[in-house]
């Protein structure tokens, strides 16, 4: 599914990743934990290719492709998604309107054929219920006076309506508390499959008791400090980061 | 980040092509000599066979003219304009008596409309939208006029309600905006060539939205049209103009007056897409649009509404106005105004608080993409007789790259006491962010742009007619192609 080599990759100059090695197989949830600093968050960001981010060395398969030479939004036809730690807000543009025009954009990109109000509206329903999604976060602005909670929903929300082969979720257990944690996880887990691969960033471990993830990589300074089982996770709740602090300075 | 440079850079990339309306009608046309002066004026009078008191108007507008200096305090620039450069007078030749029908319009004119995406022809027009069509000078079709004579509303070519309807042009011509108003509207009064006019009699809801079209082809040519509407008492409108012109370099003039009457309890809606030729990436060419527009509510319980969608020319330089005479009269001025590449925009209302409890509301949206610059000008005033009026004000702006501008500048004059007035002001740009994360939801960025800058005029767009809304939202989007890297 996705093959990460010798990835390099700064930040307005100044070099962030410094070396990642890691490969996801097809319907594989991989964690990646770290403390704050340690570049997962910029991991993300290389993945689907946001301006700023630029790879100085190294490489990224994903699915027989060259990842690094596509666009954003080709990165998101061809099943990238990424799961926001901060969604933005999109004042006045219609939760509905948005996630249609995304998945309209996506299937056109694919070479489907656009859907129209009533089969997407169908395939909407299919999927509001679950997240506990209200008619009334629809018809607001993209995550526009959305609590924290609301934001993170509206996020798998748009996997599910998407179906993305890869999907990175950024943090997303943060600002959530137990009761939303648990909704977001069961959204998540229900698109587990032998099709999609997960990699979830996370500073805790909580999130992992939810969303159990085959593998566990430790990210620190730049590099994978550490891989394991989900017991690494565990590990890490237990002792910290201090350790692999030490080790990579 | 690069997002700057790479703005600059798309920015100066896009050219005017994109303009989608620029081309031109090949027909003949009858053009009067260039140049203004009393022969002119009298050759456009004669032309359309007017009545002597007209002339007269006519006249003391051209007198009152000559002694006017062009307005300087709008943040526009331009090279001074040669008003002796322009035909006054252009006309597609026909019949002389102009067409009594639809088949009688040049085929070629009528293709021209159909590429402009107006219905004339009745079989299309099941939308029930009638519309006046203004070609260059002269207005060349209004569409359902039997089914609106049925509701006793008259919907024609101001020319013709001149002979047919003498006792209501001559008592509402001019009396919302006078001859002498100021430098424009004064020329437009001299040498106004066509126009609609529409009166709404008692208690009648006009059975469908009426429309007119306005279209310079012909080069060198001013367009200077007029608009009179008359809404009696307890009767109601809604009215929607769009403007197209074709590609050319050097710059056109276009100087239009509308006004309004709204007698006791009259609702009359008024919508506008301006879409003239906005010049190319250097600013050659486009349309100098330098217009008046104000209502008179004159009755009580009278509302008017003004929207904007204002997409093109390469100076915008408008002010629809309401004054709220009558009491417990409704004024509202919804805008949205895009400036892209060299274009300038300075826009925005007035409204006069006379009457007792009247109220007005203005939602100005602005948005620059380029080296554009944007203005919103607004005055809002209570006289001392306007007790416990209010005014509610929402300006914002929103920038697109770094080398455009957008200034707000109220005038706010309070001469009552149980007056109320809000303003409120933001400015914003449209972030990386916003961009980034409808992109990794696989929007380009042309349409993730669109729909961001469509939420921000959202509330000036849901004002629109339903069937033009979408339309607009389209040319809001068409408007700021090529200015996101």
């Amino acid at each position: 599914m996705l093959e990460i080599k010798d990835l390099h990759a700064a930040v307005d100059g100044t070099e962030i990743l410094k070396g990642i090695d890691l490969t996801v197989g097809a319907g594989e949830v991989h964690a990646i934990m770290g403390p704050n600093g340690s570049g997962k968050s910029t991991l993300s960001y290389v993945l689907s290719g946001r301006d700023g981010y630029d790879v100085t060395a190294g490489s990224i398969t994903y699915r027989g492709q060259d990842l690094l030479e596509l666009s954003i939004e080709e990165r998101a036809a061809e099943g990238l998604f990424l799961g926001f730690q901060y969604p933005v807000e999109l004042p006045g543009v219609s939760s509905t309107t948005f996630l249609k025009t995304a998945l309209n954009a996506v299937r056109r990109q694919r070479g489907e054929e656009e859907l129209d109000a009533v089969q997407f509206m169908k395939r909407l329903r299919s999927h509001t219920k679950t997240l506990n999604i209200s008619d009334d976060m629809l018809r607001r602005g993209v995550n526009e006076g959305f609590s924290g909670g609301e934001k993170k929903r509206n996020e798998i929300l748009q996997m599910a309506l998407l179906e993305p082969y890869f999907a990175v979720l950024d943090e997303t257990d943060s600002g959530l508390d137990i009761d939303a944690l648990k909704i977001v996880a069961e959204g998540v887990n229900a698109m587990r499959g032998p099709a999609r691969s997960l990699l979830v960033i996370t500073h805790y471990q909580r999130l992992l008791d939810y969303i159990v993830p085959d593998y566990v990589h430790v990210l620190a300074h730049g590099r994978i400090v550490k891989s394991g089982g989900k017991k690494l996770a565990v590990e890490l709740e237990e002792k910290g980061y201090g350790e692999f602090l030490g080790e990579a300075a | 980040m690069s997002y700057s440079a790479d703005t600059a850079d798309q920015v100066s990339a896009i050219s005017g092509d994109k303009y989608k309306y620029g081309f031109v009608t090949d027909i003949e046309s009858e053009l009067a000599p260039k140049g203004l002066n009393e022969d002119i004026v009298r050759f456009i009078s004669a032309k359309k066979d007017e009545p002597d008191w007209l002339l007269k108007w006519r006249l003391r507008a051209y007198e009152r003219w000559l002694t006017m200096e062009e307005p300087t305090w709008g943040k526009v620039a331009y090279p001074e304009i040669d008003f002796q450069d322009a035909h006054y007078y252009a006309a597609p030749k026909s019949k002389d008596d102009g067409p009594k029908s639809l088949d009688e319009v040049d085929p070629e004119l009528l293709r021209t409309y159909e590429k402009l995406g107006i219905p004339l022809h009745e079989q299309q027009m099941l939308a029930g939208v009638a519309v006046d069509a203004v070609f260059d000078s002269v207005s060349v079709a209004t569409t359902f006029r039997k089914e609106l004579a049925k509701a006793g509303v008259i919907f024609c070519p101001i020319s013709e309600a001149v002979k047919e309807h003498p006792e209501l042009v001559q008592k509402y011509l001019g009396s919302v905006v006078p001859y002498s108003d100021n430098f424009y509207a004064t020329l437009n009064s001299a040498v106004f060539t066509d126009g609609s006019f529409v009166y709404i009699p008692k208690g009648v809801r006009c059975p469908m939205e009426l429309s007119t079209y306005f279209r310079i082809n012909e080069a060198n040519t001013g367009q200077f049209e007029r608009t009179l509407i008359i809404a009696d008492e307890g009767s109601y409108v809604s009215y929607l103009e769009g403007c197209t012109a074709p590609q050319r370099d050097e710059n056109q003039l276009h100087a239009a007056v509308v006004e309004l009457v709204l007698l006791d309890d009259a609702e009359i809606k008024y919508s506008t897409v301006q879409n003239w030729y906005p010049g190319d990436e250097h600013g050659n060419g486009g349309i100098y649009n330098f217009v008046t527009k104000r209502a008179a509510c004159r009755g009580r319980n009278s509302k008017v509404s003004w929207t904007q969608v204002e997409t093109g020319s390469a100076i915008t330089w408008k002010y629809p106005s309401c004054i709220l005479q009558g009491d417990n009269s409704v004024g509202e001025f919804y805008s949205v105004a895009i400036t892209n590449n060299m274009q300038q925009a300075d826009t925005g209302t007035k409204m006069i608080h006379i009457g007792k409890n009247t109220s007005s509301t203005i939602i100005a949206k602005g948005i620059s993409a380029g080296r554009s610059q944007s203005t919103y000008r607004g005055l809002v005033r209570m006289q001392p007789g306007a007790a416990g009026s209010r005014n509610y004000t929402q300006c914002d702006s929103l920038l697109i790259g770094d080398k455009c501008g957008a200034h707000t500048v109220p005038y706010i004059e309070n001469r009552n006491r149980t007056a109320q007035i809000e303003h409120e002001a933001t400015t914003a740009k449209i972030s990386e962010d916003q961009l980034f994360y409808c992109r990794q939801r696989g929007l380009t960025d042309e349409e993730a742009l669109g729909m961001i800058v469509n939420g921000f005029c959202k509330k000036v767009l849901q004002e629109l007619p339903m069937e033009f809304a979408v339309e607009a939202q389209k040319l809001v989007a068409i408007s700021l192609e090529g200015s996101v890297g």
